[in-house]
């Protein structure tokens, strides 16, 4: 089939070509909701990148959370920025300074160091070499799990998925110091946006239970899973609903750390029984993933729509 | 070829010719009204067409049925999302759509 080998190998050139373009024009636009959008345009096309290479974990989770929740938050960045400029509460220290001078001389001199060491790396690399999807299939029986993603992630390499969890709650708690995002002082949702999230939470919700359990066996898992369950949520603040004051004390804390605590509280049980960190016993694998991916997924996703919760300091001190 | 896949091969023909037609409208209508009206006839037509020519060809019916999930989830959307910004730039009325 030469003429599909031809299609495919112009579609690949376009697709690299356009991200570029994209990555580019992302940069160099002095519109920052311009930028952002191009931003979202790039994502989404490089999910398309990450499908050609045959990566489909990587590309959900892209196309989730690269362009999805990274866009609806530099939007809300945007928001808060333009109420920021318009009152000038900046303090002084993080005006930016009109004379970044020496800054653009140091990055014109680390750039092409950067680059010069990425290449040397590159070409160091030998021409073809197996990595270690040898040795993970060959332990893929003793996992607990069929995907060799998700065995990687939640077994092989639990402890950089642990860590990352923590990352996580450690940058809302960054984010949550800066106050939050800004009260919005538009009109309310209306009719159709109102409707429009009645209908489609339920949907964001079955779809991420549907990629949690298909995680274990096909791509999808927590961090898929989670960016959706925090979709879902970012809807329902976008759309104007609220959060109970009930619920945002205790059940709101507790959500947040049950992935990061049960990846601890798993930690320190198989430190102790079995001398490693988050080396399952292979009878208890599987459930232990299952587990540990469900808490996770939660707390991803109360994470990252918690990340739009509006003055939520605030919210928590006055209770 | 079979008659299902000449009936698959127009359909697709016929919504890549809408999604086409849908993107000259969105790169060349004046404003942000008219291009909106464009572009949904890239979305609902032009995906109709492509995902009737897709069901054509599937041999399963749960295929058929993620198929035309995706067809309606994205009519919803679209639908849902065209009114926001329509809306959105009604509300700021005078300002106009930057290039």
């Amino acid at each position: 089939m030469e003429a599909i080998t031809l299609l495919k190998w112009t579609f690949d050139t376009v697709l690299g070509l356009g991200l570029l373009w994209l990555a580019w024009r992302a940069l160099t636009s002095t519109d920052l909701f311009q930028a952002i959008i191009l931003f979202v345009s790039f994502g989404l096309l490089m999910t398309l990148a990450w499908v050609r290479l045959d990566a489909p974990d990587i590309a959900l989770a892209e196309a989730a959370i690269g362009a999805g929740l990274t866009g609806a938050l530099l939007l809300s960045t945007l928001a808060r920025l333009q109420t920021a400029e318009v009152e000038n509460t900046l303090p002084q220290s993080v005006q930016p300074s009109s004379k970044p001078q020496l800054v653009h001389w140091l990055l014109i001199i680390i750039i092409p160091l950067l680059l010069a060491g990425l290449g040397y790396a590159i070409l160091d690399l030998p021409p073809y070499f197996e990595g270690l999807s040898g040795a993970v299939a060959a332990n893929l029986d003793a996992s607990g799990a069929n995907n060799p993603v998700t065995a990687v992630l939640l077994n092989f390499r639990g402890y950089d998925t642990m860590l990352e969890i923590i990352v996580l709650l450690m940058a809302l708690l960054g984010a949550w110091s800066l106050g939050g995002m800004p009260p919005y002082t538009d009109k309310p949702a209306g009719a159709v946006l109102d409707t429009f999230s009645r209908f489609l939470v339920p949907v964001f919700i079955l779809v991420g239970a549907y990629l949690l359990w298909i995680g274990t066996s096909a791509p999808g898992g927590a961090f898929q899973a989670g960016s959706v369950l925090g979709a879902a949520a970012v809807l329902l603040i976008l759309s104007d609903w609220r959060l109970r004051p009930t619920f945002i004390q205790r059940t709101l804390k507790l959500a947040l750390i049950s992935g990061s605590s049960a990846f601890i509280t798993i930690g320190l049980l198989t430190t102790l029984y079995e001398g490693q960190l988050l080396a399952y016993p292979a009878t208890y694998a599987g459930i232990l993933i299952l587990f540990l991916e469900s808490l996770a997924t939660i707390s991803i996703g109360v994470t990252l729509g918690a990340l739009f919760l509006r003055e939520p300091v605030k919210y928590m001190e006055s209770q | 070829m079979t008659l299902s896949e000449y009936i698959a091969a127009a359909l697709l023909v016929l919504g890549g010719f809408f999604f086409f037609a849908g993107t000259i409208g969105l790169l060349r209508f004046p404003d942000i009204y008219t291009r909106l009206h464009a572009i949904t006839k890239a979305d609902n037509v032009g995906l109709g067409l492509i995902i009737l020519g897709l069901a054509v060809q599937v041999e399963s019916w749960l295929v058929m049925g993620k198929l035309l999930l995706i067809w309606i989830l994205v009519l919803f959307a679209g639908a849902s999302v065209s009114h926001l910004i329509a809306r959105r730039a009604l509300q700021r009325e005078g300002r106009k759509w930057k290039q």
